[in-house]
This record gives structure tokens, C-alpha cells and sequence, in this order.
């Protein structure tokens, strides 16, 4: 019984960071729901028994992938629509 | 002991179960692809792209599950047990395919750090200089 | 107008989507029986791993040896991404001498725990990618987990330099192990990437034939290659 409501509470929360991750307006929020989708479908790939495929996208999707996302925001924009760093160029 | 929880729970709940994992793997499927088409900072459309690749893995994986099955390795003690295994096909599949996912991220974020330096901007309505 | 289009397209394709998987029974055994004259194609891996390749992960059985050519092509994808990176973001020879890394103050804390860390993860990465063949890990598994520990010597420290000589020296000799093992069996089997066959005993580290050999030089190839890009992405130097 416990592990029915802990499915459907994962999957709850994999819908609700995905749509999270692509709908904030800053950029460095939208990573972390990336993060987020990654860790809880390793999780879910345990619930599979899967054990290879799950370790594979913990190390990969979690650690790596988000680092190379900050690195890119870091050398273009942080907001979405790019008004801030447009105000902060003219002043 | 969690392979026969999880297989009487499968056996009562059979639809909601189902709904789960395929109905999460489309969900996501279908928000990644919202963001690809309508979304117009080229960092968004990057993360739809790894969003789509996630549900995609997750269909892959959900396929090749067996009721009352058990991870494919075998341990000492438990040599005969390959009656009772997952199918291990789709799982050496999914494998290859996350670790070409990352790669093809990583080379498309190189490519936006490049487009950026040169004009400035990260918006594909502004990067306007191919148009006639 | 435009979304009104794309919320109708998504709608279709999730029709479809649905339409699809909807025939598919969640659970249901499709490999058969195992001990059949005409098994399947998880049939028969599941049942020829023990006897022939004396391997306990059948995953890992499945990717280096009956599969072993999508794991040369997929080795040959982090390769080209890696070179590709490397060309993208290049640098001329005058700016080479004053680039720096992207430098962050780190306190007392970071520092020390950083230098006491390492160690104890690059071993963990060691450790998963020589029993791939025995527990759930692997090359790729293992190479990720030493990345992630170069990667935080890489952000606490300013002087930590990575030495891309012997970087790129070790790629090209795991790369080329990695062919030669393959026309080694060749030569005692008639096919490329041919195991030696029944060699050892089930679940010893020392068992499985040419299968743990080939997983060390994916595990040290893929390792550099993932320090590289990350070194690479490290000291781009921003517009403003």
C-alpha cells in the first residue's frame, strides 16, 4: 500500500517539475527542475528493476548535466526575455 | 520482498499502475515538445530536448518490465533463476542512449555560448542576419 | 493563432502517442520459455550468459560482448563530441597564455574537504568500473563518477591544472586497446570483439575472458574525455 501512494506521488512530482522546469521566466530555476526530473527518474528506474540504467542516469543526468547548464547561463543571459541585462547595459 | 509487494499491488491495481508509467512517459514526451516549438530563448529549447530524452528512456524501460520479475544479475546462490528475470534487451538499449543524449546537449550548449559571443543576444527572433 | 495550432498538433500527436501503447499490456511475458528449441532473442541471452561467458550482469554481458559494436559507436560519439567541443570554442595562440579558470572565493571549508574527497571518489569510480561484471556498474557508470571528483578539485582550487599531454595520451591508448582486444578476437573466435570462451569461475573477479579488460579501457576513456570537456567549458572567459 505504501509503495502504490509512493508511485504515484513520484510521478506526480515528475510532471509537476517538468512543467515548472519550462515555464519560470529565470533560467537557473529551470536547471534545478531539470535536476529534479533526472533524480526522480533514476528512482523510478529502480521501481523497475533496473539497476544499471538507474546509476547510469544519476551520474550522468544529475551531476553532469546540470554543471554544463550553469556554465552556459553563466556566459549568456540569466532571464528569459534578456531585459535585465539590457537595463543594466545602459546604465 | 519489494518484488511481491509491488506484484500484489500490480495485480489489484492494474490500471493505475499502467496510466503511471506510460501516462507520465507521453506527459513528458508532450512537454518537451511544447517547449521546443514555443519557447524562444535557445537555453529553454536545449531543456525540452533533455526533457523529451527522459520520457523516451522511461517508455523504453516501462516496456520491458515482467510482472514478478527481478533485476537481471545473477548472484551467487541464484544461478538458476533466469526464468524469473526482466527482459534485459531494452535495458542495454537505454544505457547507450543516455550517454548520447548528454553528448548531443553538450555539443548544442557550445554552439549557443558561440552564437552569443557573435551577436550578442540568445533569442532566435533576433538572430536575424540569414534572413533575405 | 500560433498556439491555438500547436495545442491541436501536441493534441493529434498525443492521440496517437496513446493509440500506440495502448496495445501493449503493461507486464506481460513476452520472452517465453527459456529451454525452447527456437528461444527468443532475451531468451537466449539469459540462458547462454552462465555457460558461456561465466559473467553475473547480464547487462554488461550484453554491451561488451553480444553488442559490443554499438558500444565501439557510441565510444566513437564521446569522442567526436569531445574534439567537437574543442573546436567550437577555440582559442587563438596569443590568448592562451592569460586565460584563466572561472574562480570563485572558496572558504577553509571547501578547500580542505575538496582535497580529502578526491581520493576516496575517484577510488569509488575505480572500484565500480573493475567490477562491471559483477555487480550493476560499468565503464561509462565508473568514468562519470571520476569525472565529478576532477570536476570538484577543478571549482575549489585555482592552481589544480589538469595536463592535457598525458590526458590525451591515455585516451589514445584506451581508444586503440579497445580495437586491438577486438582483432585479438578475431583471431582466436572468427568474429571482431570474440570472447575467449569458459574461462574462470562465476561471480571471481577474475572471470568473464576479455569482458572486464575491454570495460577498464572504456571506463579510463571515458573518464578523460568528460574531465576534457569540463576543463574546456571552465575558461571561457564571458562578454562583459
Amino acid at each position: 500500500m505504501i509503495i502504490l501512494v509512493v508511485f504515484i506521488v513520484m510521478a506526480l512530482i515528475l510532471i509537476a517539475a517538468a512543467i515548472y522546469s519550462i515555464m519560470h521566466r529565470d533560467l537557473l530555476f529551470a536547471v534545478m527542475g531539470t535536476g529534479i526530473v533526472s533524480l526522480i527518474l533514476s528512482l523510478f528506474f529502480y521501481l523497475l528493476q533496473a539497476p544499471d540504467v538507474a546509476l547510469t542516469e544519476a551520474a550522468i543526468g544529475i551531476a553532469l548535466t546540470t554543471i554544463i547548464f550553469i556554465i552556459t547561463i553563466r556566459n549568456t543571459s540569466r532571464d528569459e526575455d534578456e531585459i535585465i541585462d539590457k537595463e543594466n547595459e545602459k546604465l | 520482498m519489494m518484488q511481491e509487494e509491488f506484484n500484489e499491488i500490480f495485480v489489484k491495481y492494474h490500471e493505475i499502475i499502467t496510466l503511471g508509467v506510460y501516462g507520465t512517459s507521453i506527459a513528458l514526451m508532450l512537454i518537451g515538445l511544447y517547449a521546443v516549438l514555443m519557447k524562444k530563448n535557445l537555453v529553454k529549447i536545449v531543456i525540452g530536448l533533455s526533457i523529451i530524452d527522459a520520457g523516451i528512456h522511461l517508455l523504453f524501460v516501462g516496456i520491458g518490465y515482467i510482472r514478478g520479475g527481478t533485476a537481471p544479475i545473477f548472484s551467487p546462490g541464484y544461478e538458476n533463476a533466469a526464468n524469473r528475470m526482466v527482459d534485459p534487451v531494452p535495458q542495454a538499449l537505454v544505457l547507450t542512449a543516455i550517454v548520447i543524449g548528454f553528448a548531443v546537449t553538450s555539443v548544442a550548449l557550445s554552439l549557443i555560448i558561440r552564437l552569443y559571443k557573435h551577436h550578442n543576444t540568445a533569442k532566435i527572433d533576433q538572430i536575424k542576419s540569414l534572413k533575405w | 493563432m500560433k498556439k491555438v495550432f500547436i495545442i491541436i498538433l501536441l493534441a493529434l500527436i498525443g492521440y496517437f502517442l496513446v493509440d500506440t501503447v495502448y496495445n501493449i499490456p503493461f507486464g506481460e511475458n513476452r520472452i517465453g520459455s527459456i529451454e525452447s528449441d527456437h528461444p527468443t532473442v532475451a531468451g537466449y541471452y539469459l540462458s547462454n550468459t552462465v555457460e558461456k561467458s561465466r559473467v553475473a550482469n547480464v547487462i554488461t554481458a550484453i554491451v561488451v560482448n553480444y553488442r559490443g559494436l554499438d558500444t565501439l559507436g557510441e565510444v566513437t560519439v564521446l569522442f567526436l563530441a569531445t574534439t567537437g567541443i574543442a573546436s567550437i570554442l577555440y582559442r587563438r595562440k596569443e590568448e592562451e597564455e592569460d586565460v584563466e579558470r572561472l574562480n570563485l572565493p572558496s572558504s577553509m571549508l571547501i578547500r580542505t574537504g575538496a582535497r580529502v574527497l578526491f581520493p576516496i571518489i575517484a577510488l569509488l569510480g575505480i572500484y565500480v568500473f573493475i567490477h562491471g561484471h559483477l555487480t550493476p556498474g560499468g565503464g561509462f557508470q565508473g568514468g562519470t563518477i571520476v569525472a565529478t571528483g576532477f570536476l570538484l578539485m577543478l571549482i575549489s582550487y585555482k592552481g589544480f591544472n589538469t595536463n592535457h599531454n598525458i590526458m590525451a595520451w591515455i585516451e589514445s591508448i584506451a581508444g586503440l586497446s579497445f580495437i586491438l582486444i577486438g582483432v585479438w578476437g578475431l583471431i582466436s573466435d572468427n568474429t571482431f570483439l570474440g570472447n575467449i570462451p569458459e574461462v574462470g569461475k562465476l561471480n571471481s573477479l577474475l572471470s568473464g575472458g576479455l569482458i572486464p579488460i575491454i570495460y577498464i579501457a572504456v571506463g579510463f576513456k571515458v573518464a578523460v574525455e568528460l574531465t576534457g570537456i569540463l576543463d574546456i567549458l571552465l575558461k571561457i572567459k564571458p562578454n562583459k
